[in-house]
């Protein structure tokens, strides 16, 4: 793998970058969509977010790298071990973050008969997918607007469930398959089918900066990144140090930070304001807001942090009013400016 | 740009020589174009030529050729090229052949080091446009198909073949906005250029343009990673893409590497601020989307007053050459080699903003300064509407049981791993029968008769056993979408509420138009004749986009509003989807097809258009939006062989209603075959 560019040293761009650090410190937010202009960095930010995140315990041997301390979640081997006793063994890994290419077919997204094995010993195996890849990590889809309709199809009914039943070439296997979605596109080369935008958790729109000195500073950074990746890295590490400092910390934190009453209130009315369907909205609102105080090392969770991660968590979520030609985000902001009193 | 020729007067090689015989065909830019696009293929990304096949560009590509290291990797890509040749997949002879899984690499991991040249670029679907950019970002192709999940490092140059004509037929944005270079050898657009009198300026022009060799560009290779980016350069750019509209940023980056190539192919160890001007002229004047805002006050330097900005020069990157040429060599050589940076740096960002501005092509710039806002957004929104059908006809969706009979395609992987669980019992099986048949042959023979071999032969041993119903072929699924075409009466008084109609509805349906797949487009007819507002897409982002600004008013032109429907519909039926024809008129034309008011001449060429309408057999909806139903509109709707339905107070939800309600009813009724 060539080296990417820091994480860190991507300029400006806040809301994407919190969305992804949010999505880092607690999965259960559901996935980020990042949508916007072409050459403003999405696929840049992702990619160098595995370098970003902390590792993680897993099983050894296990395929599907599951936790040693999950119950239910884990697959059927590690649940076998378990009610054997066996004491398993378990080393640290990093977090995987799966890019699914464009052009992958079914048979590798959600694992397949073992081709080899089937073909030189006549054995009926079954080899894991790109699905059993991303467990516990991330699953990145650049041009996630071009994606083939039936690969979305099952990426929807897999985000939903966790886990990934594959019913195919006289195999029957489900394993867990609970990853952090993580979609970027370009909205003028087709929408997103509702179905999938309702499973991202957070959506951020992306626009090129147009001032110039911020313009400057990316051509800047991206040039000297080219011409030394590794010096550059080592420039930025100490920064992306601390970025990961930061998650780490978030995550140790996370349970601790409080929700009081107020802030549910304030988010369900946010939500009743918008017209959101669902609770999805709610739900995501709290839990972004609650890792965003995390994030912070704050004890709990204020207005200040629901009024910052309200428009990735809701600006999807409103009914469609074409004829309405205020877009989305505006219409989140006049909401929490009506309701928080900005 | 006078690199000091070691033997320019003396006698030429053999390369330098094609490259001069080359030159009177092609214009500096693109010669330009080709020499810092070899110094460094991978990090300019590549070139767009814009040509039919012809002398131009094979002389181009000649250029080309002889400036690459020999040995340079050369792909061509076909259009209708599938994933598993562009990105790699299985090898199925070599699999069958040795029974386990053999992968063979896609075109884009043989081009490694090298160039991918697509033909009939601007054809190119967006899906595969999307793969490739892919690659190119990521320099890997990152495989996971047929059972396969392989990376391989890959860095080329891709030379896009653009034959596109017409303004809508470019290749599609994505990858437009990561190739620096666009080279436009259309025979018109150079013509246009060096005009009879500017042709000593251009010979002299040519004279003064370096002759580059392959050694050149193998040394200016070498030199490119010690080469310097002053940070004033960096600005200069930015600022310039800044101000000629260009949003993505990815050009002033490319213009910087175009820049840097510029000055590794003159042997100088930083980029001067001609590297910058030659750069901006050629990766950022193509790109632009507007005319700069503030007219770059005329540079204080006197270098040379830039030309005004109606170039009749095709792109040319340096003005100044043309106008003085003389005086202008001295002195940029006197720059070169004495003084690195003789100018105050406020100015150069003026300087390249001119040379760019100055290089924007002479069509493209009046389309600016007329229509700015259209053509920006035209721009900005790219053209993916156009391309995108490709990728619906035949989209393979699974495999199912079945003989590859009647076009039907074998799926050979699914047949295989059909057929892969029941090896080993099927070799077992024909050892059996092969005891058994030696069995009964020796019995047989024993018996003292013989019987035909034939029939009892055993079967040659094959590694793979292979049956009847193991096979699988592809099933591929083809959406008949429906583009739905609003023709919009845009005259007159009521133009507004009727245009605030149409654009709701045409939003509404957009809004979910994705679920069927379905596109929109919008026509509308006013003045003089009509204008294509929004091209067929599916991007509510883009529609919203070009119906912000409608314009209303002026005379009916009906004739013309309905030609133009018939010829967009025909060329939506074209590209295999059904197109309905949403027609909001009050049926009563006032100007002709020719622009001349009148509404005698004008109902006879309404009532001729409605006919030809009639003839092109299309699906069609005509709603009057007059206060009363009119007569003359139910007898169009007639005459053009269209549902009629008066709609006086239509708003925008009763309006998408309807269409919907039609385009329900086509759907039913067999689609339209082209």
């Amino acid at each position: 793998m060539s080296v990417q560019f820091p994480f860190s040293a991507i300029v400006g761009q806040d809301e994407m970058k919190l969305a992804i650090l949010i999505a880092a410190v607690d999965p259960s937010v559901g996935g980020v969509l990042v949508f916007g202009d072409r050459g403003t960095g999405k696929s840049t930010a992702v990619r160098a977010l595995a370098a970003m995140l902390p590792k993680m315990r897993a099983v050894v041997g296990c395929r599907y790298h599951c936790d040693p301390e999950a119950g239910g979640s884990a697959c059927e081997d590690c649940k076998a071990l378990k009610l054997a006793g066996t004491p398993v063994k378990s080393h640290l890994m990093p977090v995987p973050v799966v890019d699914l290419p464009l052009g992958a077919t079914e048979d590798r997204v959600v694992g397949a008969l073992d081709l080899e094995r089937a073909l030189s010993q006549g054995v009926k195996a079954y080899e894991p997918g790109l699905l059993a890849r991303a467990n516990r990590g991330f699953l990145y889809i650049d041009e996630v607007n071009l994606l083939e309709d039936h690969l979305v199809d099952l990426l929807i009914d897999v985000a939903a469930s966790g886990e990934n039943v594959v019913e195919r070439e006289g195999l029957s296997v489900r394993h867990p398959a609970r990853f952090v979605l993580v979609g970027s596109g370009n909205p003028e080369e087709g929408e997103l089918r509702p179905q999938l935008l309702d499973r991202f958790g957070l959506s951020v729109e992306v626009k090129t900066p147009t001032d110039l000195p911020s313009r400057i500073e990316v051509v800047r950074r991206r040039d000297q990144f080219e011409r030394d990746p590794a010096g550059f890295t080592e420039k930025w590490k100490k920064e992306d140090e601390r970025v990961r400092r930061s998650i780490v910390k978030g995550k140790s934190h996370i349970a601790e930070v409080v929700v009081p009453d107020a802030a549910l209130e304030r988010a369900a009315q946010l939500c009743m304001a918008l017209g959101t369907d669902g609770l999805r909205g709610e739900l995501t609102l709290i839990r972004a807001a609650r890792a965003l105080a995390a994030l912070q090392g704050a004890a709990a969770v204020t207005d200040e942090h629901l009024k910052r991660v309200a428009p990735p968590a809701l600006r999807h979520r409103l009914r469609r009013n074409p004829l309405d030609d205020a877009g989305s985000t505006v219409r989140v902001d006049r909401a929490v400016a009506e309701l928080f009193g900005a | 740009m006078t690199r000091a020729m070691p033997d320019a007067g003396a006698s030429l090689t053999a390369s330098e020589q094609r490259w001069r015989c080359a030159q009177p065909s092609l214009s500096i830019a693109a010669l330009h174009a080709a020499s810092l696009f070899a110094v460094d293929p991978v990090g300019t990304g590549g070139v767009v030529i814009r040509a039919l096949p012809g002398p131009a560009r094979d002389s181009w590509l000649q250029c080309l050729n002889g400036l690459l290291p020999q040995g340079t990797p050369q792909r061509r890509v076909p259009l209708h090229i599938n994933d598993e040749r562009l990105l790699g997949g299985l090898d199925l002879a070599a699999t069958l052949q040795a029974g386990r899984p053999i992968a063979q690499q896609g075109v884009l991991t043989l081009a490694d080091g090298g160039i991918v040249l697509l033909a009939m670029a601007e054809r190119l679907t967006p899906a595969t446009a999307a793969r490739l950019a892919v690659v190119l970002d990521t320099q890997e192709v990152a495989l996971a198909r047929d059972g396969l999940a392989t990376r391989h490092a890959t860095r080329f140059g891709v030379i896009a073949l653009d034959e596109g004509l017409a303004d809508d037929e470019r290749l599609a944005p994505a990858l437009l906005d990561r190739l620096a270079f666009s080279v436009d050898l259309h025979p018109q657009n150079y013509d246009a250029g060096p005009a009879a009198d500017d042709q000593m300026a251009l010979d002299q022009d040519l004279a003064d343009t370096p002759v580059w060799s392959a050694a050149d560009v193998a040394s200016a290779r070498d030199l490119l990673p010690q080469i310097d980016a002053p940070e004033e350069i960096v600005k200069a750019l930015v600022s310039t893409a800044l101000a000629l509209g260009v949003a993505s940023l990815r050009a002033p980056l490319l213009a910087l590497r175009v820049a840097r190539a510029s000055a590794a192919l003159d042997g100088r160890l930083r980029i001067s601020d001609d590297d910058a001007k030659l750069a901006a002229a050629l990766v950022l004047a193509p790109r632009a989307t507007q005319v700069p805002t503030p007219p770059a006050e005329p540079p204080p330097n006197e270098d040379e007053p830039p030309e005004p900005p109606p170039p009749e020069e095709a792109p040319d990157p340096s003005p100044e050459d043309q106008t003085e040429p003389p005086p202008r060599d001295d002195e940029e050589s006197s720059k070169d080699e004495e003084t690195p940076e003789p100018p105050p740096v406020g100015n150069l960002e003026d300087r390249v903003l001119d040379a760019a501005q100055a290089a924007i092509p002479a069509g493209l710039l009046a389309a600016l300064m007329s229509g700015q806002d259209r053509r920006a957004s035209a721009q900005a929104s790219g053209r993916a509407g156009a391309v995108q059908q490709g990728q619906k006809r035949g989209r393979p969706s699974g495999a199912r049981r079945g003989e590859p009979r009647a076009g039907a395609r074998l799926n050979v992987i699914e047949t295989l791993r059909a057929a892969a669980p029941w090896q080993k019992i099927r070799h077992a099986e024909i050892e059996r029968t092969r005891v058994l048949s030696d069995a009964v042959m020796t019995r047989v023979a024993s018996a003292g008769r013989r019987i035909a071999s034939s029939s009892v032969a055993p079967p040659p041993r094959a590694r793979v056993q292979v049956r009847r119903d193991d096979f699988h072929v592809t099933r591929y699924k083809q959406r008949s979408a429906t583009t739905t075409l609003f023709v919009v009466d845009a005259s007159g008084s009521s133009a507004l509420n009727r245009l605030a109609e149409a654009k709701g509805a045409v939003e509404l349906l957009l809004a979910d138009c994705y679920v069927r797949r379905d596109q929109v487009a919008v026509l509308a007819f006013r003045g003089k004749g009509a204008e294509l507002l929004l091209p067929p897409t599916r991007s509510l982002v883009r529609a919203k986009r070009s119906l912000a600004g409608l314009p209303g008013g002026g005379g009916t032109p009906l004739a013309s509003g309905i030609d133009a429907a018939v010829a967009l519909a025909a060329s939506i039926a074209r590209r295999g989807e059904t197109p309905i024809v949403v027609l909001l008129t009050d049926g009563r034309g006032n100007i002709a097809r020719d622009g001349s008011p009148g509404r005698a001449r004008a109902g006879d060429d309404v009532q001729l258009a409605a006919r030809q309408f009639r003839a092109a057999n299309l699906r069609a909806l005509l709603i009057d939006t007059s206060p009363q139903p009119q007569a003359a509109a139910r007898q169009l709707a007639q005459d053009m062989g269209a549902s009629y339905l008066p709609l006086p107070y239509a708003g925008a939800t009763a309006l998408s209603q309807a269409v919907a309600l039609a385009t329900k009813s086509v759907s039913a009724v067999p689609a339209v075959t082209r």
